[in-house]
């Protein structure tokens, strides 16, 4: 187990050279002139630009700018905006907001979205069924603003129940909101694949001997169906986190967070290159470190999955 | 036993629990609710079990006879309902109890034990873990002593190291051994009443019969009662005192196992009788024996094995060329260990055989004997390790490009279940045609009227073409199946338990079938099985394998009469009924 753990580690390092590398190489590519970017209409002398493009190392052939680039993460330094900020506190700030906004989302999908698939799963058919599989379709085919603006009137605005934006520090109580808005399309789904799995589940055999056993329902539906169920549910939270923490920009400029979505898109289009690259490759190493926890619970789950040695 | 008057008085309930039968079924109605409204599964089934004896309730699938045994516990699949009549279980109505007291009955009164031991274990429990689940929600012991009686159960099961096993998994378990714990799981809690449905019919024989013993043993020293869920007649009349026969959710006839198949009244019963391939297993013997035709009464309706006994002297008269010659092959497997490590398995070991044209070789055997790897080898789905297959004088590993499809097109399979090898959203005209149209033979026209030659050559109705496999029953599958294989009129089939998945009945027309074509086509079969009762209908010769060896190899009269190897003989005296004697 622990070897295994080790390897998959191991393999964060590749990739997070062939991830940066590719970035770095897209994002060199773009059309456009950072530094006229930054001036705008009036353009400072020839020397000065100069000057910008030497700390920058803008003049330096590609490769050369990427191991450059790359020396200075080996060394802890991230490098720098344009602006002069170190990106390491552009991380530092964005991170940890996107970071809770992530994973209250991710708790209110779960937790909500296997208790209404299971009722639904168990009462396939029924009424209860049918209006969830209604409201999960309304969910998905919704585009997040339409819903974020909706709730954000309804709950902030008329009820005055929550903040309309997120204030300073990004408060939890602040962040309730647009978590349910950014967990919304996930939630549908998650009720669907839920519903799904344990509807199949219900009619198994070993479902049946378990009742036969003389077991009560509720032990049957939580020990046989239930953790059977979550095989396939478990897998989608696993990507789904990844998404969660990069698929936010929406929502944060909704609700006005300053959190990854928005610092990276400001970036890409300024042409900063050692910002995206930076963002980038730590959503890469999230995104993988999530998979091999999806990896390791759904071996806990099911123990026909054994990985070798 | 004493008759039930006593049920009509009801102020003397001591005498009446002394008297009533354990489980008295009073005019049993179930039905399901389907799309095109209410379909009635078991229609005014009656049947009593007294304590302390075994009743067999048989019937072909679709007769209600698992019905029947789901609504006792009330376990009926989502639409079934009981709707009439009454369950009585020492003499409680079991069709009026609340959910609560239902969940009180299952497991302490009456213990359950399924039919297939692959998929009524949860794979992701440990066996521990389901077994003493079962004991602490029917209050038999708590906390340690659950432990310990957890241990004993899987004892009695015959898991001698069960502390070892307790926190393995059902996949590290096989068939037989996944059978024992259920087993013990129904009987955790010394229940009055056992219902076995179909407890062994997805085993080996060798290993049902070791189950059926152990049933037998287990609930003969704890004195309850078993009710069996089978098809097989041999099994009913070995195990049980009692009899029921169903046939489209009535009972038909009821009584003494003994005296019913000796002397079966009812045609149903007749013909259930003559189509057993156990049975019909004695009844060939005898008839080449004349001194005791007197014991051939049972047989003498005209059934399937009389007609096939006719066709296979015919053929016994003819000599014939080896069409394959199969050379001391082996087939070696390699497992992966992890890392650069392998084990290796040899699946099959040093088999030769010979396949004259227009015979049936069977290769019989246990599961893991190597018998299905011997199948793949000879359609060339696996490699060879050493040794050779010559097929009409061509050595088949060395076949390539347009001398291998050329050998596809004459050596064609048919595998064991019907429902997984035909596509569902293909037509049975499109199933048909497909090997023609993937070999480019004929033309759509051309191509057409040879589907419709190969229905009538497997007695399907024209009709039939525009059909899909789920609006058919696993025979007629069966049979679509074969004219899948004959389409490019082959020279081998290859029959890797072709009739296994099928009930008696249709077995015996399957098999039947496969005869008729035999003679007409001269097709030569491979025919892969664990029934050896089956194989006595249908094979010239036998080969006997065990662990990858072929152990016994000889004409099908030698192995049945007079089996050389010691194993022979245990499959032999496997077969359910192969030591009842008809008469009284």
């Amino acid at each position: 187990m622990l070897g295994y753990v080790g390897r998959r580690l191991l393999q964060l390092i590749p990739v997070f050279f062939g991830a940066t590398f590719l970035i770095y190489f897209m994002v060199f590519s773009l059309p456009g002139d950072p530094i006229a970017a930054l001036f705008g209409e009036r353009p400072p002398p020839d020397s000065v630009i100069a000057a910008i493009r030497a700390e920058y190392n803008l003049d330096e052939p590609f490769i050369v700018q990427y191991f450059l680039y790359v020396g200075g993460i080996l060394t802890g330094d991230l490098g720098t905006t344009y602006s002069g900020r170190p990106v390491e506190d552009l991380l530092a700030q964005a991170f940890p907001i996107t970071f809770r906004l992530a994973m209250l989302a991710l708790f209110f999908e779960a937790v909500a979205g296997i208790l209404v698939g299971l009722i639904a799963g168990l009462r396939k058919g029924k009424l209860f069924d049918a209006s969830a599989l209604v409201v999960s379709l309304l969910l998905i085919s919704v585009p997040t603003f339409v819903l974020g603006f909706i709730l954000q009137y309804v709950f902030a605005i008329q009820l005055g129940l929550f903040r309309t934006t997120v204030g300073p520090g990004a408060p939890i109580q602040d962040l309730i909101l647009p978590a349910i808005v950014l967990a919304s399309v996930s939630f549908a789904y998650i009720v669907r694949l839920t519903r799904a799995s344990v509807a199949d589940n219900v009619g198994a055999d070993f479902v049946r001997t378990a009742t036969a056993k003389g077991l009560s329902r509720p032990r049957v539906v939580t020990v046989h169906v239930l953790r059977n169920s979550l095989i396939p549910v478990v897998t989608f939270l696993g990507v789904d986190i990844g998404s969660l923490m990069v698929g936010a920009i929406v929502t944060e400029g909704i609700f006005n967070i300053n959190g990854v979505g928005g610092t990276v898109f400001r970036a890409i289009t300024l042409g900063e290159g050692p910002t995206v690259v930076s963002f980038v490759a730590v959503m890469v190493i999230i995104y993988m470190l999530a998979n091999l926890l999806v990896d390791l619970l759904y071996a806990t789950l099911d123990p026909r999955i054994r990985y070798v040695k | 036993m004493i008759g039930n008057q006593a049920m009509t008085s009801p102020q003397s309930s001591s005498d009446r629990a002394a008297a009533a039968p354990l489980l008295e079924i009073k005019n049993l109605e179930v039905g399901f609710k389907t799309q095109r409204g209410f379909i009635p599964a078991v229609e005014g089934v009656s049947m009593r079990l007294e304590a302390g004896q075994t009743l067999a309730i048989v019937g072909e699938s679709g007769s209600g006879k698992s019905t029947t045994a789901q609504a006792i516990i009330d376990l009926l699949p989502g639409a079934g309902k009981v709707t009439g009549g009454q369950i009585l279980f020492e003499g409680r109505d079991l069709t009026t109890l609340a959910p609560k007291e239902m969940q009180a009955v299952r497991g302490n009164l009456i213990g359950y034990v399924p039919q297939d031991p692959m998929s009524n274990l949860n794979p992701v429990w440990n066996i521990g873990f389901q077994v003493e689940e079962a004991i602490r929600a029917n209050g038999v012991a708590k906390g340690k002593a659950a432990r310990a009686r957890t241990i004993e159960v899987l004892q009695q099961a015959g898991l001698a190291d069960a502390e070892v096993r307790l926190k393995q998994y059902p996949h590290q378990f096989s068939g037989g051994m996944r059978q024992r714990v259920l087993i013990g799981i129904g009987l955790s809690s010394r229940p009055k009443l056992l219902i076995a449905d179909e407890p062994t019919s997805a085993l080996d024989v060798t290993v049902q019969r070791k189950i059926l013993d152990h049933i037998e043993t287990l609930t003969r020293d704890y004195g309850t009662s078993v009710l069996f869920i089978t098809h097989d007649l041999g099994l009913a009349v070995e195990r049980a005192d009692q009899l029921v026969v169903m046939y489209k959710g009535k009972v038909v006839e009821s009584g003494r196992s003994v005296d019913i198949l000796a002397n079966p009244l009812h045609p149903y019963t007749q013909k259930l009788v003559a189509a057993a391939p156990n049975l019909a297993s004695r009844r060939i013997q005898s008839a080449r024996r004349p001194e005791s035709t007197r014991k051939l009464d049972i047989a003498s309706i005209g059934s399937v094995d009389d007609r096939m006994m006719a066709k296979a002297d015919a053929r016994d008269s003819g000599p014939s060329e080896n069409l394959v010659t199969v050379d001391d092959i082996t087939k070696i497997y390699r497992i992966r260990r992890g890392g650069f490590k392998t084990d290796e398995l040899k699946a099959v070991d040093g088999v030769s055989f010979t396949m004259p044209r227009g015979t049936t070789t069977a290769i019989v055997g246990e599961s893991g004997s190597g018998k299905s790897t011997v199948a793949k080898l000879m359609l060339q789905l696996e490699t060879i390790t050493s040794g050779s297959i010559r097929f009409d004088g061509q050595d088949v590993a060395k076949l390539k490009g347009a001398d291998l499809l050329k050998f596809r097109r004459r050596v064609q399979p048919v595998f064991q279940d019907p429902y997984g090898s035909l596509d569902p959203v293909y037509s049975v005209g499109n199933t048909i045609s497909e090997p023609l149209r993937a070999h480019g033979i004929g033309d759509k026209k051309s191509r057409s009227a040879r589907v419709y030659e190969l229905l009538e050559q497997v007695a399907l109705p024209a009709s039939t073409v525009n059909r899909y496999p789920n609006e058919l029953s696993g025979g007629q599958r069966q049979r679509i199946a074969i004219a899948r294989a004959l389409a490019l009129k082959p020279d081998v089939l290859v029959l890797d338990e072709a009739v296994s998945a099928l009930d008696v009945l249709v077995q015996g027309q399957v098999l039947e079938l496969l005869t008729d074509l035999q003679a007409e086509l001269e097709l030569t079969y491979l025919f892969i099985t664990h029934d050896l009762a089956v194989v006595r209908l249908i094979a010239d010769t036998v080969c006997v394998m065990q662990s990858g060896k072929i152990v016994e190899r000889a004409t099908t009269d030698e192995v049945f009469d007079n089996p050389r190897e010691e194993y022979t003989r245990t499959l032999l005296e496997a077969i359910p009924g192969a030591h009842f004697e008809f008469g009284r």
